[in-house]
């Protein structure tokens, strides 16, 4: 076995020297699989199942993306990242995206060069604490313990927040989200700060919910959405425009059940015509099949049923729409037009 | 018809002689290795600056100068968010400085003890230390850190059994003699708080330590010299504690105690041990304490049993035997690995990442990597530390090696 | 005279007295607790404290194990079964011990693969460090083994571990052949051989990737105590003959070469390993060239085997230097160049005195494997740590998982230990 690995680095310098700099399409049609980088694991958003399966929001993402580019939504390999790994496996070209519940910052967008193709869930970072702790406001909280997982923005808006509002506190750091809730559960922290998105999903799993809640305060804007290297637009344009493919099905009335009709023959909507390839060219422009937008939408379902399935209101995490609503019902979730 | 061969006539070099010619083959091979290496050496270069990522940031520390923008709980200096990623980064070496003498220190109490004691003749003790040992040795430490970590969440009682109920009504648990608890949320100890004049009292006491040592080296004198036995303990005890106290009463107690007392969350004042710094100092101390353990038992063995007969064949008392006759060249033996297990346990601290503990891997090698995403600098400058502390450590060490080592003539 | 005292005296004893068994006080079991357990005031307190110890570790334990549940398909149902009788939720171990065993993306119609390389790992380990009492033909097997592992274990055809067999073969009987005329030429020409063998067979392998092709597990999907035994089995391996070549490095009398071995040994058993870790996780792929990602466990790999191989020289230079000057200077008379003393003499010893120490260092390094669970690998810890203790399934049951992994680990790793002292026993008998 040992010698064998041996061979295999030996094999991966010949290749290299091969191979010269290629564009991430072409390497993904290559390779025939895409490497999605996810969490090690918030339920809801990306999660190994009992079988080992990834499921949840962030997931639907990359398998979208995966049905997009190579008609299969199964054609993915998850790599989980920690906060520690999450750019620099993007940065390296392990991953050719990263859908991982990342922040859209401006330094990350301009100095740690990467593009954010989007947002496909509208956060805002809260706090929860235990009931008992007869707290009701986040500015009640001077001088208590604080879990945070590190590596996010969220340590950095903490102490912002706290240094704004002149209080104190006691910050526990923890590597994993697991660990932190872990942690908060037994005690050893009086309050629990990350997204509110996933400090609803996992109070949902909590043995008795209704003993903790979510203080009202969001300290933050957290635009989460899947990013790709910078410089690479042909890719860029690919992973953009399949979430957007994904939000403008919803808009459209376009779901798992009936895609496969409305794109058998050109309906009287235009728009739907050229998502779904009955009309026009809208995916050789991009480089993929024309009838990319079908694939990815018949392979996950549109924006709202990813969402419903995963983290909405019917499923154990329980996550309103809110912002991320369609704009038509007063959310922020807009699709430009596919023309 | 020669019966002697002449020797071989001087001819042209051979491009064979490089390799079969013993003075010209070194340097063959040197010159072999150089290209080598700086052939491996361009090839990486050259990858990494065929990366875009590498490209568009360049390498630089100018990073280090930014305001780090978090917070850290442990601050042996004064520190906040809005600090530079180098002050940060300073208080993560601390960190690691202070958790690693405070292991090395119980680990030597830990390794010695057991290692005495599983050469005891009782035979529950002997074999209740070999189990210690056993179980320590062979199971990772980075699961000893995580278990004691996790012991000191779920089983120390919850900080909210010591808050003040809301309804007046008195809290379920107090501070230990008004001076310590153990929560969940770290164990609180009372803070020495140093008056104006307080440092007068703890150069007294300074004085006072010399002058115990003093009066012991006189002892001893006079015993060699006279053969008088002059009694030490009482005298070391009083000269140790008298001067100090009569300091403290005549300055006005300059030197006072804080005591954590109840707040809002959590108690104010004192010291607080965090969990982090618990289950790192703790298992880091266990588990080296069973390597030094072994080491102490060998180094013990390795003394000829004479020496132990002829010690007692002098009147000695086993105890006495063992720290005046067998410990001191015992010593000798143990001292080289323990010095390596001084290293191991520097080493090892690295694990505070795990448990949250900031030290220099959870600042620089953590957060300050992932906040500015400068892997390169960060993970080089984070390699340059350990190499230097340990560099330091193997090098103070060595000098104490070398002074008790045997001196033969 | 003898007659006369047989006459004055009434009665002579003409058979000896049987020997009396010795006082109650001084014999057997009373003896033994007397001398070992209460032989003075000190010795019976520390008896007191350690019987008090071992009472209270036992009073937790006990109950703790005897009343614990190996039914249940959650942690909710774990407690209704149990009731608050204070036994441990053991379901969770049956439950999720593949998971724990192989991680949890290894296909489970597999899992034989693996498991039939860990039992095949029993044939192959034996003759490499019995080598005196086992013929020697049976080293074969252990030759043969890792190429029969990897493919077990990755899967895919079998022609590519056949074809790196292959290539070591051809390379090294072309050493053989060359070598008379100088051990470099043979070393160059035999690697030279290999890399033709291997050039060729992986056109072919590529060409025929259908023959002997066992379903392909990605790397990633390793994980679980595999994973640990993995890492720790082939980095120790390749690390072997890394730190031989280092060792002999450290102590050439070339400075460059010199140099070079002591600046990366002391720079690696400087740094903790888990920066090298990072170097694994998040730099070493800079320095590969662009789009050719080798697997993160391959670059795992790659940095433990360099950390090792560092220890490893350190415990075989202390072989070296064990070893008298004369055997050194009788390679030399007998007209042995460098690498053939080397070989014949220095070397067989050296290694011989370095076995105990070696052995410590893989123990030490298995354990360190754990430590990948940090760089987000999931292995056994990161199995425990991650996917299991955070689903909801059963969050809060740590103990029962933690225990074992302690069984995992005190099991493989006190095995390891105690047979390399019965080593050490049968290896000092030949000095007498």
């Amino acid at each position: 076995m040992n010698k064998s690995v041996l061979f295999g680095t030996l094999a991966f310098a010949g290749l290299a020297a091969a191979g010269a700099s290629a564009a991430t399409l072409d390497d993904v049609k290559a390779r025939g699989t895409l490497n999605c980088g996810v969490t090690t694991g918030v339920p809801g958003f990306a999660e190994p199942d009992s079988d080992g399966v990834w499921q949840g929001f962030d997931v639907a993402v990359c398998r979208a993306v995966a049905a997009a580019v190579l008609g299969d939504s199964d054609a993915v390999t998850f790599v989980p990242t920690t906060g520690k790994t999450r750019f620099t496996s993007l940065a390296s070209g392990e991953i050719d995206m990263l859908a991982r519940n990342t922040t859209w910052t401006f330094s990350r967008d301009t100095d740690l060069k990467f593009d954010f193709t989007g947002v496909n869930y509208y956060d805002g970072q809260g706090f929860m604490v235990p009931t008992d702790l007869g707290v009701a406001s986040a500015t009640e909280l001077d001088g208590a313990t604080v879990c945070i997982q590190t590596g996010t923005t969220t340590e950095l808006n903490l102490a912002d927040y706290f240094r704004i509002n002149g209080m104190s506190y006691e910050p526990v750091p923890i590597e994993t989200g697991a660990e932190a809730v872990q942690q908060f559960l037994a005690g050893a922290c009086d309050v629990y700060t990350t997204d509110r998105s996933a400090l609803a999903a996992q109070r949902a799993g909590f043995e008795n919910p209704d003993n903790y809640m979510l203080l009202p305060e969001v300290v933050s804007k957290e635009p989460l959405g899947p990013l790709v290297r910078h410089g690479d637009s042909e890719w860029f344009d690919i992973v953009k425009w399949t979430l957007y493919a994904l939000i403008a099905a919803e808009e459209y009335g376009v779901t798992q059940a009936n895609v496969e009709e409305l794109a058998s023959a050109p309906g009287d909507n235009p728009e739907v015509n050229r998502l779904l390839g009955t009309e026009g060219e809208l995916g050789a422009m991009m480089g993929v099949s024309n009838s990319w937008a079908k694939d990815a939408i018949a392979a996950v379902g549109n924006f709202g049923e990813i969402f419903d399935t995963t983290i909405g209101e019917s499923t154990a995490i329980g996550l309103a729409r809110g912002l991320n609503a369609q704009y038509t019902d007063g959310g922020l979730m807009y699709a430009p037009p596919f023309r | 018809m020669t019966t002697m061969t002449d020797p071989p006539k001087a001819e042209g070099f051979r491009i064979g002689q490089l390799i079969n010619d013993t003075r010209y083959r070194s340097y063959t091979f040197q010159f072999i290795a150089i290209v080598a290496l700086i052939f491996a050496f361009s090839w990486l270069a050259y990858n990494a600056s065929q990366n875009e990522q590498l490209q568009a940031n360049g390498f630089s520390y100018e990073f280090m100068s930014a305001p780090a923008g978090y917070d850290i709980n442990q601050q042996p200096i004064s520190y906040d968010s809005q600090d530079t990623h180098l002050r940060a980064t300073v208080i993560g070496a601390i960190n690691t400085l202070i958790v690693a003498f405070l292991a090395c220190v119980t680990a030597t109490v830990f390794g010695v003890i057991a290692g005495v004691l599983r050469l005891s003749n009782n035979w529950i003790i002997s074999k209740l230390m070999a189990v210690y040992v056993e179980i320590f040795r062979n199971i990772p430490v980075l699961i000893w850190i995580i278990i004691i970590f996790t012991v000191a969440a779920n089983t120390f009682p919850p900080m909210s059994e010591f808050r003040l109920p809301r309804d007046g009504s008195d809290p379920t648990r107090t501070l230990l003699f008004g001076m310590f608890a153990a929560t969940n949320q770290g164990v609180y100890v009372p803070r020495l708080t140093l008056g104006d004049t307080g440092w007068i009292v703890i150069a007294t006491f300074l004085a006072s330590i010399a002058g115990v040592f003093g009066m012991r080296s006189f002892a001893r004198k006079k015993l060699y010299d006279e053969g008088k036995v002059v009694p030490v303990l009482w005298p070391s005890i009083a000269i140790l504690i008298v001067p100090a106290v009569l300091m403290q009463f005549i300055l006005g107690s300059p030197l006072g105690v804080e005591n954590p007392e109840m707040g809002r969350f959590s108690f104010d004042g004192g010291i607080l041990l965090r969990p982090s710094l618990i289950a790192l100092w703790f298992a880091l101390s266990i588990y080296t304490g069973a390597f030094i353990a072994e080491n102490v038992r060998a180094g013990i063995l390795a003394i000829s049993r004479g020496q132990s007969e002829a010690a007692a064949a002098l009147g000695l008392r086993p105890g006495r035997i063992m720290s005046l006759v067998v410990l001191p060249q015992a010593l000798r033996v143990i001292i080289p690995p323990l010095i390596s297990q001084y290293l191991n346990i520097t080493k090892n601290t690295s694990l505070a990442i795990a448990v949250g503990y900031m030290d220099l891997t959870a600042t620089l090698g953590g957060i300050t990597l992932n906040q500015t995403g400068r892997a390169l600098e960060c993970i080089l400058l984070l390699m340059l530390f350990y190499l230097t502390f340990s560099l330091i450590i193997s090098a103070v060490m060595n000098v104490y090696n070398n002074s008790v080592a045997l001196k033969e003539r | 005279m003898s007659e006369v005292h047989a006459h004055t005296v009434a009665f002579v004893r003409t058979s000896e007295i049987p020997a009396s068994p010795p006082p109650v006080a001084e014999a057997g079991a009373v003896k033994w607790i007397k001398d070992n357990l209460i032989s003075g005031p000190f010795n019976t307190i520390m008896t007191i404290l350690g019987i008090l110890v071992v009472a209270y570790l036992l009073a937790g334990l006990i109950p703790w194990i005897a009343n614990g549940t190996w039914t249940g398909a959650d942690i909710r149902e774990c407690r209704e079964i149990l009731q608050g009788s204070g036994g441990g939720c053991f379901a969770v171990i049956a439950e999720r011990w593949p998971q724990l065993l192989f991680g949890f993306q290894y296909p489970d119609y597999l899992r034989w693969r693996p498991t039939l390389a860990f039992v095949l790992l029993f044939l192959a380990v034996p003759p490499a460090l019995f080598v005196m009492f086992l013929p020697r033909w049976t080293l074969i097997v252990t030759a043969i083994y890792p190429f029969v592992a990897y493919w077990l274990i990755w899967g895919g055809t079998i022609l590519s571990p056949i074809v790196a067999a292959v290539g070591f073969l051809v390379g090294y009987l072309v050493f053989t052949k060359v070598e008379k005329r100088g051990f470099v030429q043979g070393l160059a020409a035999g690697i030279v051989a290999a890399v033709a063998v291997w050039w060729i067979g992986g056109v072919i392998a590529e060409e025929f990737s259908r023959v002997g092709a066992l379903e392909v597990v990605e790397s990633r999907a390793l994980g679980g105590f595999m994973l640990n035994l993995i890492l720790g089995v082939v980095c120790v391996s390749l690390s072997i003959p890394l730190g031989i070549v280092l060792a002999l490095g450290r102590q050439s009398k070339l400075p460059i070469v010199k140099g070079f071995c002591v600046v990366f040994i002391e720079f690696v058993r400087g740094v903790p390993l888990i920066t090298l870790l990072f170097v694994a996780n998040v730099v070493l792929a800079y320095f590969f060239p662009p789009n050719s990602n080798p697997d993160l466990i391959i670059r795992v790999i790659i940095m433990i085997t360099m950390f090792s191989s560092a220890y490893i020289a350190e415990v075989i230079r202390g072989g070296l230097a064990a070893l008298p000057k004369g055997q050194y200077e009788a390679g030399d008379s007998l007209g042995l160049d460098y690498p053939q003393s080397m070989r014949l003499i220095i070397l067989p010893q050296a290694l011989k005195i370095s076995i105990p120490g070696i052995v410590n260092v893989a123990v030490g390094l298995f354990k360190d494997t754990t430590l990948v669970s940090v760089i987000s690998m999931f292995d056994l810890v990161g199995m425990i740590r991650g996917p299991i203790l955070s689903s909801t399934d059963w969050t809060g049951v740590y103990w029962e998982l933690w225990a074992a992994a302690c069984v995992l680990f005190f099991i493989v790793c006190y095995g390891i230990s105690q047979y390399s002292q019965w080593l050490e026993r049968q290896l000092r008998t030949d000095h007498r």
